[in-house]
């Protein structure tokens, strides 16, 4: 009785796969219709739009000449560094503000107000005081991904459940194996969920960073582009920023499911 | 029969807008060592604090919780408990559940492995001892949480209404299972419940509890001879303490 409702749970859970699978074909119809109607605004003759067939000659030049690699390793860079710093810090004073009612009177009026101001309104302040090198775009980042990360963190520890809490003090746990072995895991769900959240919030703070100064960069690059009337290369940029962010996530949603493949889906 | 819990003279208050909610109102009882009790009563009469003070979980506002002889410290794993929302870890599996007690008392790794492999038995989770509890019923993922309980050998089970949440027909089933460990290695059982028949079924003594102020009612002794059987829940005999309980429980006196 009990074994077969157990086995009845599994068909659900691959039906998944299929529905994927369909859901794919469809994406990909949509994607050849936007194409197509791309395609018919820029021949219709919308004023200096190039047509998809343009833009992919323009991002094979700068493929070619190492331009697109050089800037996207660039921009790259900047995020991976400023979201790994960011990460790194936000983890620990999640912890720090969901264990202890002293660390999180202290800091969460820092962490709430922060949270309130887009990361991008930092930068004529981080501009001022740190220049215009890598500085301040790296600190822009680390600031928006650290935010969305410690919000994450702090409320995956305060949300743990508290019969799990409980029964592993009753297994006479300490407090220190609570936290290790059964905060930590009850809490990762959350964490990453931060984690894809602060991702998207630095590329995004990122590219705008570039636009006010920078040497290279995707933003940079658009933003020369921008002065030369040069759209094409507009629109690779902009496809390349899409595609990347996209990538990122994707392998962090990858990331996500493995650490919390034991979640009951509801 | 030595006594092996003793609630003496226990109060539970908690502070309220407005003066205080007593949730338990001088309350004393004692369990025998081995002895299975059942504790029954409408929703706030705090049946669960009872049980939650002698698991450590929670303090007596005064008066005093024993086991042994010897004020409770706090939780400890000489008293197993049972949620009823079964408190699985949802990220091990059920083997690794089972061990998570015997880690923290540090055994070598093979006698670990020994007692987790008997513990999953005597609950028939053998065939599951891999799984996730997320691809386990209700049911099972209890079953899992006995078996965790029993992995560290409590000398006292408190269960705290854990089949509440199950079908009808799988409550039965784990009530049979749970007699039948319970004969084979005697254990002192506090056993909370809402479901009168379930009381009288596994308890040589049923506490039955009144609300506002949380206090014991009566209590009323079950002379059935284990182990239990379904011709005993159909016995005239099984249907006048039942009727008892349930008088206890749903008449009960208003309190001034």
């Amino acid at each position: 009785m009990t074994q077969l409702s157990a086995l009845s749970k599994t068909p659900a859970a691959r039906r998944e796969p299929r529905r994927s699978s369909r859901a794919l074909t469809l994406n990909l119809i949509a994607v050849v219709i936007g194409l197509v109607v791309w395609t018919l605004l820029a021949t219709v003759g919308v004023q200096g739009l190039p047509t998809p067939l343009q833009v992919a000659a323009k991002a094979g030049e700068l493929i070619a000449d190492g331009t697109l690699l050089d800037d996207a390793l660039a921009s790259l860079r900047r995020v991976l560094l400023g979201f790994l710093l960011g990460t790194l810090l936000a983890i620990p004073i999640g912890f720090l503000m969901g264990w202890y009612a002293t660390a999180r009177g202290l800091l969460e009026p820092y962490v709430q107000f922060f949270r309130t101001i887009p990361p991008l309104a930092i930068i004529p302040l981080a501009i001022v005081l740190m220049g215009i090198g890598e500085v301040p775009k790296v600190f822009v980042i680390f600031l928006a991904s650290f935010l969305s990360s410690v919000v994450a963190t702090f409320q995956g520890v305060v949300d743990v459940d508290k019969t799990l809490i409980n029964a592993a003090r009753v297994l006479g746990a300490s407090d220190r194996t609570i936290f290790l072995k059964v905060v930590v895991p009850a809490s990762t769900p959350f964490i990453l969920v931060g984690m894809r959240v602060g991702l998207g919030s630095a590329w995004g703070t990122l590219v705008a960073a570039e636009l006010i100064a920078a040497q290279e960069g995707l933003g940079f690059r658009m933003q020369q582009a921008q002065l030369y009337y040069d759209l094409s290369t507009i629109f690779v940029g902009l496809i390349a920023i899409g595609v990347l962010g996209l990538v990122m996530d994707r392998l962090l949603l990858l990331a996500e499911r493995r650490l919390t493949n034991w979640q009951e889906r509801r | 029969m030595s006594t092996k819990i003793s609630f003496k003279n226990v109060v539970k208050t908690y502070p309220m807008k407005e003066g205080t909610f007593t949730a338990l109102d001088h309350v004393s009882l004692d369990i025998a060592d081995r002895e299975f009790v059942t504790v029954v009563g409408p929703s706030g009469c705090g049946k669960s604090t009872l049980m939650s003070m002698a698991a450590g979980l929670v303090e007596p506002t005064s008066g005093e919780v024993l086991v042994d002889g010897v004020p409770v410290p706090g939780p400890g794993p000489d008293r197993g408990v049972i949620f009823q929302q079964y408190a699985l870890f949802p990220w091990l599996t059920v083997r690794k559940n089972v061990e998570f007690g015997l880690k923290l008392m540090e055994l070598p790794a093979d006698e670990r492995r020994r007692r987790a492999e008997h513990a999953i038995e005597l609950v028939g989770l053998s065939d599951f001892a891999d799984a996730l509890p997320k691809t386990l019923s209700g049911g099972m993922k209890q079953r899992c949480a006995i078996a965790r309980a029993y992995a560290v050998n409590p000398q006292v089970l408190l269960m705290d209404e854990p089949f509440g949440a199950l079908d009808a027909l799988t409550r039965v089933q784990l009530q049979d299972q749970l007699l039948d460990t319970w004969s084979q290695e005697q254990r002192t059982v506090m056993f909370i419940t809402h479901d009168v028949d379930e009381a009288v079924y596994l308890a040589r003594r049923v506490v039955v509890m009144a609300a506002r102020p949380g206090r014991i009612q009566q209590i009323v002794d079950v002379d059935l001879p284990y182990p239990r059987t379904e011709e005993m829940r159909l016995s005239p005999e099984f249907a006048r303490i039942r009727n008892e309980v349930w008088h206890g429980v749903y008449h009960q006196p208003q309190a001034a």
